[in-house]
């Protein structure tokens, strides 16, 4: 960023690199517009266009369109994908600070995580759907029942992702900081917190992934509305197209949340520059 | 006789681990005026850094008593700025840590940075600034709390050679005009006769002082002066000897 005012300063090779390298970009975008409008063109023509697949098995491109416009038209498009996202960013919410806690109590006393750490293992190897049917029962078929499967999801991995960020601190900066005789709780916040930014961001990033794994599980298994609701519903009577047509709303709203974690990474490290 | 700012007196050390113990130290003595400059020079794996963190309060000896006549100030092997704040804010660390981040030390300890030839990068980020720089950023940070005693464990080791000679005499003519009492480790002899008033020599685990040798530059102590002076080369031979043994 810096050098941009002194542009008119490069070379004409720099120029030309430069040059070369906005040229590449560009293609690489192009091409993946170009792959999105070929696979959707493919989808249509084999299906509604020259029938080779039935679309009562395969739905396409057009009918997906239909049916997000008739759910919009009957008011219930916003409801469905209202109640997924709040059980979403609940969860994900409720599982990264829960995690980053965990993590922080782990890190600060290593008897307790030699303590817990063979029941950490388990947890995060066990299959989270295999406690559906406890889920059902201590919290009921309502919203709670799906955050809590979506913290369950993500809670192990957030934990981990920053306990082995937090253990990796430079010990010759932990060493530094002992020396000026700094209490646990100052190399806590002066620099196990911040060395620490970089692994937090992609726990954010895996959380943001694990949550969405979570509310549609959760929804699976208990729910009466929201994206999971209308997949395993569609499902059920058939209607493949409204199974496709959540699933791609589905893909927008993760591919969405995810880019919001790139945008705060990007303002978090421009401010830890500037 | 001078005032004593640190004394090890009989110090042993015993590292426990779940294969056995190793005794670091044993019956180690030593002392440093106020206002010297003493080189620690021991073969490798001796247990020279054991030894600064003893004299740093950081581990407790297992017999013998380490006594210090001030504050301590610890200097590492390489810089460890922290990247994400700038120089400035580095230098402010240590008072942070110790509750003293008051104007008036601010104040003093941006001047030092200044008067050293930091001035114009407080405001950068360590990595824009080299190797030598960064390094003497380290020092400036350990110097601002003002302690009565520096700890320099090998603070040179890892710069190449040329920074290296150029930082030596840096930190040498900073730390002589602070008029700070110094306690170096290092592997590097040469570093050594031309940094320190006197020189000790370590033993092999578990370490004692093997030899003492006070240096006899007169009153040169520009460690590029010292390595031209037809004594440095005597100095050498005579502390490879004893090194080696």
């Amino acid at each position: 960023m810096k050098y941009a005012k002194e542009k008119q300063l490069f070379s004409h090779e720099h120029m030309l690199y430069l040059k070369r390298r906005r040229r590449r970009q560009a293609v690489v975008w192009t091409l993946r517009v170009a792959l999105l409008v070929f696979l959707l063109a493919a989808w249509e023509l084999v299906t509604t266009v020259f029938g080779w697949v039935d679309p009562f098995f395969m739905s396409s491109p057009s009918r997906i369109a239909r049916t997000i416009a008739s759910l919009y038209a009957e008011g219930t498009l916003f409801y469905h994908i209202g109640v997924t996202l709040a059980e979403t960013l609940v969860g994900f919410a409720i599982a990264v600070i829960v995690g980053y806690g965990v993590a922080l109590a782990l890190w600060a006393s290593e008897t307790l995580r030699k303590v817990l750490e063979p029941y950490i293992v388990v947890l995060n190897a066990l299959p989270k759907i295999a406690l559906g049917p406890l889920i059902i029962i201590w919290f009921g078929t309502g919203s709670e029942a799906i955050v809590f499967m979506t913290v369950l999801v993500g809670v192990i991995v957030a934990t981990l992702h920053m306990l082995s960020a937090f253990i990796a601190t430079d010990k010759n900066k932990v060493l530094l900081l002992r020396s000026m005789g700094a209490s646990k709780w100052q190399i806590l916040y002066k620099l196990v917190v911040p060395s620490s930014l970089a692994s937090f961001i992609s726990m954010l990033k895996v959380a943001v992934g694990m949550s969405w794994i979570g509310s549609i599980m959760g929804e699976y298994i208990v729910s009466r509305a929201g994206l999971g609701y209308l997949i395993v519903y569609g499902g059920q009577v058939f209607k493949l197209d409204l199974v496709m047509s959540a699933t791609v709303i589905l893909c927008i709203l993760a591919a969405g949340m995810y880019f919001l974690v790139v945008l705060l990474e990007k303002a978090i490290v421009k401010n830890a520059e500037s | 006789m001078k005032k004593q700012m640190l004394r090890f007196s009989r110090v042993s050390l015993i590292y426990h681990t779940k294969h056995g113990e190793t005794t670091a130290a044993e019956n180690l003595s030593l002392t440093v005026d106020e206002g010297e400059f003493v080189a620690i020079i021991g073969p490798s794996g001796c247990g020279k850094t054991t030894l600064l963190s003893l004299a740093a309060g950081l581990l407790k000896p297992s017999a013998g008593t380490v006594e210090t006549g001030g504050s301590c100030g610890y200097m590492l092997q390489k810089d460890e700025l922290f990247p994400w704040r700038t120089i400035e804010k580095n230098i402010y660390l240590p008072l942070e840590v110790k509750r003293q981040n008051t104007p008036e030390h601010r104040e003093r300890a941006r001047s030092l940075a200044v008067k050293y030839g930091l001035g114009d990068f407080l405001q950068s980020y360590p990595s824009e600034l080299s190797g030598g720089m960064r390094q003497r950023a380290a020092l400036i940070r350990t110097l601002a709390t003002d302690p009565d005693i520096l700890l320099l464990d090998e603070p040179f080791s890892a710069l190449d050679y040329q920074t290296r000679l150029n930082v030596c005499d840096d930190v040498s003519a900073i730390i002589r005009s602070e008029g700070k009492t110094a306690l170096l480790i290092t592997h590097d002899i040469s570093e050594a006769i031309s940094l320190a008033d006197r020189v000790l020599v370590l033993t092999k685990r578990p370490a004692h002082v093997a030899y003492e040798h006070r240096m006899d530059f007169g009153d040169v102590q520009k460690p590029l002066r010292r390595r031209e002076m037809p004594q440095f080369s005597g100095w050498f031979e005579t502390l490879w000897k004893e090194l080696n043994q």
